[in-house]
């Protein structure tokens, strides 16, 4: 129980902190903890696959891309204001999820991670080439920022902030109780077990249908928000790299919970922010944290948090995991059986 | 007429390439189940060995053993030191690769600095020859060649050999060939390091024809998974086909709408998927 306080008392702190200390920043710092939090709803999304279906998805930048690209282009070349091109983006989105679901999700485990991995690059092909309407390796660029009703164009990256921020906030709110929702639960069911679940009589193609979309609806969310971050789309976006970096932020932070992706991502972005200014050899670093992850923290921070926890409130170092069963929140070694599934 | 027999041509070569390459991604991704994503990488190593072999040496030969030791080499590396203790955990497998690729691209970002190189083919095969109406570059038909004959020796190996009735073995039932006295883990060791072998020496093979330059391991890689999937996971001959498929409709691609044309490379995967989802030539 004293993990779920720690928990909760976490966000609490968090969300106060991400609330009240951006207004005695400077703007950079801002741009930099607008940027986390968007890269926490990517990696949130991208969590709905790999942690609670437990299908890990290779190609989660496809709609991160997508999104950006549909936003920029549509405001571009249709004049869209930000509400137009956001909700255009978001339906191109879901279209595009729509049919990617369709594909990838004929298969399980492997075959999977392929499959959308070639999607996505497919994807990466058309941006990097078709330079008539995505502007190539150059990208597009457009300046512009919400104008909301009451308060005007949020013109300062402060109010940029503010603006993801409630974002962010929502999109938490909404993807916590989807989860712990009775569909969140049919989603961890067949992660366990996929036959069990259809001889209980879910329609399980459903519910993974359902799930791929909620994930990239999220992931096109983010991307749509990155775009107006930065004012600038380019086939990075869409690249492997991108999609490697969620899965990385969301393994990293321990995969089938919230506050891990979240966390990862934070991780990752000040990092990155950090190094690429220290080092040269920003990916050799990238590439050490790929595989200390992996092989130190295979259930990521949140794992890990969870067994320190657990040994603070016995007072003496467990082995048995079994007999602390009620208060260690499962680590994806135990629950992600990503070959096996049939 | 002559235009698409070159273009033909061009494609085979392009494909056997593929093929070599992913040859040994389909044994170590579709029979062993092992997600290696650093397989371009692996290849991108070997290109860049080779390139050095040859500049200090100019003996072309001498580059392929090396870059085919070297894939070699990393491969029991990475098997070794990660995949072993990573069985069954396919995402773990996908981080870590991506990690060694990230290292293995950055190493050699510092060591060959970047810009694009390529490898003199020995003089023997830096020529043009006749055939019948046109003349096409000797190199290219060496790759058609090559990639025929490591095709040949790939079936010869699994299909009829002792050590190939052992991979399938290990690979389609682990207890039951434990329990004949199989040491799984030399058999998984010897073939995850057979095909990053064959990386290695697609490495080096392919490095005259497409040349050598950093981000060309995440440009191919993508494209053998494609050339498995069509295929059929794990299938040698499936690899094959689907090698050629692709090989031929890059370069039709190319040819007919240069703005969507490594678009055009992923349609025959989604096609193929949407009728037959375990590939043209499934393993049985």
């Amino acid at each position: 129980m004293a993990w779920r306080r720690a928990q909760v008392l976490t966000v609490i702190v968090s969300i106060l902190a991400l609330g009240v200390l951006p207004i005695f920043l400077p703007s950079y710092p801002v741009f930099v903890l607008t940027s986390v939090l968007i890269f926490a709803i990517f990696a949130m999304s991208l969590d709905v696959l790999i942690g609670y279906l437990g299908y890990t998805s290779f190609g989660h930048a496809a709609f991160f891309g997508v999104g950006a690209y549909a936003a920029v282009i549509s405001a571009l070349r249709l004049g869209q204001s930000f509400w137009g091109s956001g909700l255009l983006a978001l339906a191109v989105v879901l279209l595009v999820a729509m049919i990617f679901g369709a594909i990838a999700l004929r298969t399980s485990g492997l075959p999977f991670i392929m499959i959308s991995l070639a999607l996505g690059q497919a994807l990466w092909g058309l941006a990097y080439r078709w330079s008539t309407v995505t502007g190539g390796d150059n990208g597009l660029s457009i300046p512009m920022r919400p104008e909301l009703p009451l308060i005007g164009r949020l013109e300062s990256s402060l109010a940029y902030y503010y603006f993801v921020f409630v974002v962010f906030a929502i999109a938490v709110a909404a993807l916590s109780l989807l989860v712990r929702s009775p569909f969140g639960l049919s989603w961890r069911g067949i992660r366990e077990r996929e036959i069990r679940m259809q001889v209980l009589g879910y329609h399980t193609w459903l519910h993974k249908y359902l799930a791929y979309l909620t994930s990239a609806f999220f992931g096109g969310l983010a991307g749509i928000l990155n775009a107006n971050l930065t004012g600038f789309v380019s086939p990075e976006a869409l690249a492997i790299s991108n999609s490697a970096t969620a899965i990385l932020m969301v393994i990293l932070g321990g995969p089938g919970t919230l506050i891990g992706p979240c966390l990862g991502a934070a991780v990752i972005v000040v990092m990155r922010q950090i190094m690429s200014s220290v080092t040269q050899r920003w990916m050799m670093v990238l590439g050490v944290v790929y595989i200390a992850t992996v092989m130190f923290l295979p259930g990521g921070l949140m794992g890990m948090m969870s067994r320190l926890m657990v040994r603070i409130n016995s007072g003496a170092p467990q082995r048995s995991d079994r007999s602390q069963g009620k208060n260690v929140e499962r680590t994806p070694a135990t629950h992600i059986q990503s070959g096996g599934k049939s | 007429m002559q235009f698409w027999i070159i273009q033909s041509l061009n494609g085979v070569a392009y494909g056997m390439l593929l093929f070599l390459l992913s040859a040994g991604l389909s044994l170590i991704l579709g029979m062993m189940k092992i997600a290696n994503l650093a397989h371009g990488a692996f290849y991108l190593l070997a290109s860049y060995i080779g390139y050095s072999v040859v500049r200090t040496t100019g003996n072309f030969p001498l580059a392929l053993v090396a870059g085919t030791l070297t894939g070699l080499g990393i491969g029991f590396v990475t098997e070794r030191m990660f995949m072993r203790r990573l069985l069954g955990r396919t995402h773990l497998q996908v981080l870590v690769s991506i990690g060694i690729a990230l290292i293995i691209a950055d190493v050699s970002l510092v060591l060959w600095h970047g810009d694009p190189v390529t490898i003199r083919p020995p003089a023997l095969l830096a020529r043009s020859v006749d055939l019948w109406i046109m003349r096409f570059p000797a190199y290219r038909l060496f790759i058609i060649t090559s990639g025929l004959l490591i095709a040949v020796v790939l079936n010869i190996i699994l299909g009829r050999t002792r050590w190939g009735a052992i991979i399938r073995a290990a690979v389609d039932n682990q207890e039951m060939a434990r329990a004949m006295g199989i040491n799984i883990e030399k058999v998984f060791m010897l073939t995850f390091g057979f095909g990053s072998l064959l990386a290695g020496f697609a490495g080096v093979m392919g490095a005259p024809f497409l040349s050598v330059y950093p981000g060309l391991d995440w440009e191919l890689l993508p494209l053998t998974l494609v050339v498995v999937i069509v295929g059929g996971i794990g299938s040698i001959n499936g690899a094959l086909v689907g090698s050629l498929i692709l090989g031929l409709l890059d370069n039709y691609g190319r040819a007919l709408f240069p703005d969507l044309s490594y678009f055009t490379l992923f349609v025959p995967m989604i096609i193929i998927l949407a009728v037959r989802p375990s590939g043209l030539i499934p393993r049985s």
